[in-house]
């Protein structure tokens, strides 16, 4: 336990520690919420869905909170070569316990950012229909943090150096946002985009942001938490599983 | 202390460990010496439980890795060929985390930072972030971490590689220092023949996965009528250059380099 606790900490000093960091990372999510929401805007109220800034929001968080863990699960890869993870892996503790807290703290990192991007959202002009979504709407970013953690966890074990990098960025991230609803509402789509959009676990993801926040859905919250929880599952078990393979 | 038996290690067809036996004594200063690609990481690797061998015995300090690995990693401190301190915190903070993941007591913790940081001069410096240190201050400080749950053996994996002779000087300074106060045994790799001739009391000698010479220093200068451990090293290993090809860590290590990581 004393080693999870250590190695989450670990993860929050980081972050604390490096403010250029923190500020790069809401570079990409902001540019999505201004140009696309300010760009696309008038369309979408053309079409009658009202403000396009309202729906985009919630995805532009999840949007964050799937980088901001994926990423910091797939650097255990740098990590494992040039930095402290080595250390950690002849440490006299199981290496599910060195998984743990690495993932929480990635997952609580990828949360912070998801919440300072909520914040600028509000800044540029976004409105939360209610509060009481509140301590919902951090469940669902936990989930989403965790889970998409545990899968960075999962690729960046098996991963042998950092040429597939670009692979993984443009063949996994990429598709998993822009085939998410985190863009467009996932009523009305052609079959092929709606099996996809359906099996994504990050559709289920931003859905649930977008129910705590202003209250709009397409599967249910009580769906949505429990593929994200079910998932989650899944992907802690399967990244634990590779990153107890890790051969240094 | 560390007793090896017939030990083994294939992959696929290729035989990288080829029944190598040798015995370290406790509190020793041994030398594992042998070009590029013959096999010292391999074994290394085997010693800390980090890879499994295909067949033979190990012992560390009378348990076997592959069965005891918990037991056996309190036992050993191992500092790697590729840096290994998280260069955000401080040099206290990676100490304290090492202190933790060991479980070694607070209060215990708390002493023995201070004392090894001391020794390794380090002490003034303790609240500075590592990327701030040269690269001997972070050597300096890898091993002064590894010797802090008080381990019975120090593995050193090229720990003087890329460093100037001042700062190589004075890191045997504090190990042998450490060997002598604290007894403890000491495994070390190094491609400076002249450190190993130093500091060393026995070494062995590998290529090509098996050991080809083992003793004092004296005893293989005299075995292979030399005057110097560099010319005895290659009198036995011969002077052809080993062709190696680069494996994806060798890859990462060029693109850190130049990205200046190190």
């Amino acid at each position: 336990m004393k080693a999870i606790y250590i190695l989450w900490l670990r993860e929050m000093k980081r972050y604390f520690r490096s403010p250029a960091q923190i500020v790069g990372a809401l570079g990409q999510p902001l540019l999505y919420l201004l140009a696309l929401g300010f760009g696309l805007g008038p369309v979408f109220a053309k079409s009658g869905h009202g403000s396009y800034l309202q729906f985009l929001a919630p995805g532009v968080i999840g949007m964050t909170v799937l980088f901001a863990g994926a990423f910091s699960g797939i650097g255990l890869l740098w990590d494992r070569q040039f930095g402290f993870l080595k250390e950690t892996l002849v440490a006299p503790v199981p290496r599910l316990h060195v998984m743990i807290g690495r993932t929480l703290g990635g997952a609580t990192v990828a949360m912070m950012q998801g919440l300072l991007v909520l914040i600028a959202c509000v800044v540029a002009g976004f409105r939360p229909t209610s509060f009481i979504g509140l301590p919902m709407l951090l469940v669902t970013m936990a989930l989403i943090a965790i889970l998409f953690c545990a899968f960075g966890t999962a690729i960046g074990s098996r991963l042998e150096n950092m040429q597939a990098f670009p692979l993984i960025m443009n063949f996994l991230m990429m598709p998993l946002f822009f085939l998410s609803g985190a863009l467009y509402p996932l009523d009305g789509l052609p079959s092929a985009l709606k099996a996809i959009t359906t099996i994504n676990p990050l559709s289920y993801g931003v859905d649930g942001l977008r129910s705590t926040l202003i209250g709009m859905t397409h599967f249910g919250l009580a769906l949505d938490l429990g593929v994200l929880a079910a998932v989650a599952v899944v992907f802690l078990a399967l990244g634990a599983y590779s990153f107890s393979k890790i051969q240094l | 202390m560390i007793t090896v038996q017939n030990l083994v290690r294939k992959f696929g067809e290729l035989e990288a460990v080829k029944s190598i036996s040798f015995d370290v004594r406790p509190g020793e200063l041994f030398a594992f010496l042998g070009p590029n690609g013959a096999g010292k990481t391999t074994t290394i690797k085997m010693l800390t439980t980090l890879l499994a061998p295909t067949s033979g015995t190990i012992r560390i300090d009378g348990l076997d890795p592959a069965r005891h690995q918990h037991e056996v990693r309190r036992k050993f401190g191992i500092v790697f060929q590729d840096p290994s301190l998280d260069s955000e915190l401080t040099a206290y903070e990676n100490m304290e985390l090492h202190g933790v993941l060991y479980g070694v007591p607070r209060k215990v913790r708390h002493e023995r930072i201070e004392t090894l940081l001391k020794l390794f001069e380090l002490w003034d410096r303790r609240n500075d972030p590592t990327k701030k240190y040269s690269g001997g201050m972070r050597r300096r400080l890898e091993i002064a971490r590894g010797f802090l749950h008080t381990p019975k053996i120090l593995f050193l994996d090229e720990p003087t590689l890329g460093l100037d002779p001042q700062s190589r000087n004075q890191l045997w300074t504090h190990v042998k220092a450490l060997n002598q106060s604290e007894g403890t045994t000491v495994f070390l790799t190094t491609h400076y023949m002249d450190e190993a001739e130093r500091i060393a009391q026995r070494i062995a000698v590998i290529d090509h996965g098996a050991i080809i010479a083992q003793g004092t220093p004296a005893e293989l200068l005299a075995q292979t009528q030399t005057d110097s451990l560099e010319a005895a090293f290659l009198a036995l290993t011969g002077s052809a250059i080993r062709h190696e090809e680069a494996s994806s860590a060798d890859q990462m290590r060029q693109f850190a380099r130049a990205w200046g990581r190190r």
